[in-house]
């Protein structure tokens, strides 16, 4: 990663399985454009994501991590995202307390059929992140070299 | 001797620092280690102990070893570089300036270890006699005078003053400069110092048996199991020890490469010395029985009777609860 | 109360009702305690004083699975890891008796060191005055400047759900738990990152925090364990200081009790139980007021939820002007 570059922010994107992945693929197929920085993990449901991940995914060098779930009350497992929403909740105050900007983690609720909201939420999300530039809070040095 | 205002030893150290890195006991969100001078931090010769030793200096928690750079299918290996750089540690008591004899014993013999041997080389250690020793210093057991501490400079405080005396080339360089005083001024300071540690409260520990001849003896003792059995199994004793000298070598996935680096271990980790088949510590009795044989017994039964502990008194104030290696000597030594 | 306490447990153990009582032996000095196991041979050694801060309720999981039952002393704080303890199924209640001892606060000897005391050779207790004696002559200190941070935030002199009490206890509490939680949280993010990194940069990743704490009781620690792809013996980088922390505090988000321990035990006098109080503040106040461990039984708020629960860019809302 050259410093001379123009920097564009890494966003990792997790995705459960059976809305919000879904939701990304009617985003591509609709041929909606959102930025190519999204990496776009998929999880099966969006209570699988161990706060670990989130942890990991700025050690590896993401500037943003969102989280994309089924609308509650849609969970395919009935009740994750339930628990997922709490879970999240925690972890971002966490994050938070511990001085590092809140933008940087959102949650947001995005359904098979919402391509467009899909599309505009990571557009938005690349926005707020490229505002808050690079991620030097939460950073690993030696994933950098 | 050499002497020296305290009021002016900010300024002495502005003069090392210019031409070296300066490490000395520094307070930091209120604990006193040691760290890089600066002037704007708060040194603090008033505390006994740091809580972690000096060791640091010379073996510290973390070291780069080497690093393997990936890309495509090329392979790049980059060694870290030893330290090349002239440095000063400012502050040593006499028992963790012993400890450097110890780690030498280990590092400094073949193989020699590159990385300890160059920050042997490049530093100067300057040692500080121990005004108002603690209830849990024990360094006269192991032959160490808390008035007479070694060091390439040793030096005293006596009242407003700074009594520097240069042992060996290295530290004549470093105080030449400094004003001359009498040979004899830091002695009331050293028969005070004498005084006190005569009356501390484990000044005479009997250290009989413990050698190389009751090597099995020691080890079979039925007074391990519940010795250790409070013990967490943290590595708080380890950690703040000036002789633990136990490390491990590991390798960090970066993504783009690989960072080999090593860190201090624990012998009270359940994975130390963890192999394929499993580790032959299993449970806390046997990693409890390490630390202390390896320190009373083990070594010394090496390295011409010296005890690996110098009696800093460090695990005796930080371990959480309450255990101790003068706690082992009394149940398993002489006085058994 | 240290007589009644071995006069009651020998009564216990003799009449049947127990085997053996899990207490404090002292150590090398007047201060120091250990806790330690004993039987009606050896039970005179019990000591309970005015040092034995530590919290024993976690050697009961290494003790379940031996025949018997096992008095423990708790004070009104300790009892509440306990609960936690059989509510998370470590603990079986049923062969456990819990001895509530009375306690007017505990007192924290590295304090009296930061104060700058050296050489403490004895410490006498007269009403709320201690005389701490040393190489270098005497000092009288207040009793409360002494106690340990826990007791400053002291869970009230009511023991939870123990089989009998003895001795009366004192509430130590010197203001609001949660005052200095809102004061990180009402500095800028900068200020905040600045004061964790201040302290977490001192963490020599020795685990005692992890290893003291009742709600840790896991068998195999995520940090220990190779295939986590975290596990690590010290924390090479500022990242991983980080990390090992948050993982830690948000592990036991929600079955901590809050007893401290964490903090007692850290060696370089991190306050680790402003990251755990944190949490429970942000569960109080979110997902209504509760406290792990005041029963046995209870469902912890993260294995729980209601429909209407607020989304997670809720943090982003609170906080005011600093957000």
């Amino acid at each position: 990663m050259s410093v001379n570059q123009e920097w564009t922010p890494n966003i990792v994107a997790f995705c459960c399985n059976w809305c919000s992945y879904a939701g990304a693929d009617l985003a591509g197929s609709g041929r909606m454009n959102y930025p190519a920085n999204v990496k776009i993990i998929r999880i099966p449901c969006s209570c699988r994501l161990n706060p670990l991940f989130v942890l990991r995914a700025f050690q590896r060098g993401a500037d943003g991590v969102i989280l994309c779930g089924c609308h509650p009350g849609d969970c395919h497992y009935s009740t994750g995202n339930y628990y997922a929403r709490r879970r999240m909740t925690m972890l971002f105050s966490m994050l938070d307390y511990l001085g590092i900007e809140r933008g940087r983690t959102r949650v947001e609720w995005v359904s098979a059929a919402e391509g467009a909201k899909f599309a505009a939420t990571m557009n938005d999300f690349v926005k707020t992140i490229t505002d808050l530039g690079e991620n030097k809070k939460l950073e690993d040095l030696r994933c950098k070299k | 001797m050499k002497k020296l205002s305290l009021n002016a030893l900010n300024r002495f150290f502005g003069e090392i620092a210019e031409k070296q890195t300066l490490i000395a006991p520094i307070e930091r969100a209120g604990q006193v280690d040691f760290g890089v001078w600066s002037e704007s931090e708060t040194v603090r010769l008033d505390v006994l102990k740091t809580v972690k030793s000096a060791k640091g200096a010379f073996f510290p928690q973390v070291e780069d070893m080497v690093r393997f750079h990936m890309q495509g299918k090329n392979i790049e290996i980059n060694p870290s570089e030893v330290m090349n750089e002239d440095f000063v540690i400012f502050g040593v008591r006499a028992c963790d300036a012993r400890s450097f004899d110890l780690l030498d014993r280990v590092f400094l013999s073949d193989p020699v270890d590159p990385f300890y041997a160059a920050r042997r080389a490049h530093g100067t250690v300057v040692t500080l006699a121990c005004n108002e020793p603690e209830e849990t210093c024990f360094c006269s057991n192991f032959g160490i005078d808390a008035a007479e501490p070694a060091g390439d400079v040793s030096a005293w405080i006596v009242g407003e003053e700074l009594y520097l005396r240069a042992n060996t080339e290295k530290g004549e360089t470093l105080i030449k400069d400094l004003e001359d005083a009498a040979e004899d001024a830091a002695e009331e300071t050293k028969k005070a110092i004498r005084a006190v540690t005569e009356q501390l409260p484990f000044a005479s520990l009997n250290l009989e048996g413990f050698d190389g001849e009751h090597l099995m003896e020691k080890f079979n003792d039925p007074a391990w199991a519940e010795l250790s059995r409070a013990c967490l199994g943290c590595g708080t004793c380890t950690f703040v020890c000036p002789t633990c000298q136990c490390y491990d070598v590991r390798d960090f996935d970066s993504g783009n490469g690989i960072q080999r680096y090593r860190c201090w271990d624990s012998c009270m980790f359940s994975d130390f010395t963890l192999m394929a088949h499993g580790t032959n510590r299993p449970t806390q009795v046997e990693r409890f029985r390490q630390r202390f044989m390896h320190k009373l017994v083990y070594f010394p039964s090496n390295n011409d009777g010296l005890y690996s502990c110098v009696g800093c008194g460090r695990c005796l104030s930080k371990c959480p609860q309450g255990l101790n290696i003068v706690k082992v000597i009394k149940a398993l030594g002489g006085d058994k | 109360m240290q007589e009644m306490i071995k006069e009651r447990v020998l009564t216990l153990i003799n009449e049947g009702a127990a085997d053996r009582v899990l207490a404090w032996e002292t150590g090398e000095f007047f201060y120091d305690r250990t806790p330690k196991f004993f039987d009606k041979n050896n039970v005179n050694d019990l000591k309970y004083d005015s040092f034995c801060g530590a919290n024993v309720t976690k050697y009961l999981i290494a003790e379940m699975p031996k025949e018997g039952k096992t008095i423990v002393l708790v004070k009104p704080c300790d009892s509440y890891s306990l609960n936690q303890l059989c509510t998370e199924h470590r603990v079986n209640r049923e062969k456990v008796y819990a001895l509530g001892v009375g306690c007017r606060g505990k007192i924290d000897v590295e304090k009296l060191r930061t104060m700058g005391i050296k050489g403490i050779t004895a410490i006498t207790e007269e009403g709320d005055t201690l005389t701490v004696s040393t190489l270098y002559g005497e000092k009288k200190v207040a009793r409360k400047d002494a106690l340990l941070d826990k007791c400053l935030c002291c869970k009230g002199k009511e023991h939870k759900g123990v089989d009998e009490v003895i001795g009366d206890s004192e509430e130590t509490s010197v203001g609001d738990k949660f005052e200095m939680v809102a004061k990180l949280e009402a500095m800028t993010p900068d200020e905040r990152f600045e004061f964790w990194r201040g302290e977490l940069s001192k963490c020599i990743r020795c685990n005692a925090c992890r290893n003291v704490c009742p709600a840790c009781s896991c068998i195999k620690c995520v940090f220990d364990n190779p295939k986590s792809g975290v596990d690590n013996k010290a924390a090479a980088d500022d990242f991983e200081e980080n990390m090992f922390h948050i993982i830690r505090a948000y592990h036991v988000a929600g079955r901590c009790t809050d007893c401290g321990e964490c903090s007692r035990v850290c060696p370089q006098g991190i306050p680790l139980h402003l990251l755990n109080r944190k949490m429970i503040k942000d569960i109080n106040e979110l997902y209504g007021d509760y406290q792990a461990g005041a029963e046995i039984g209870q469902r912890h708020p993260l294995t729980d939820y209601t429909l209407s629960d607020d989304e997670p860019s809720v943090v982003h809302e609170r906080g005011g002007a600093n957000a």
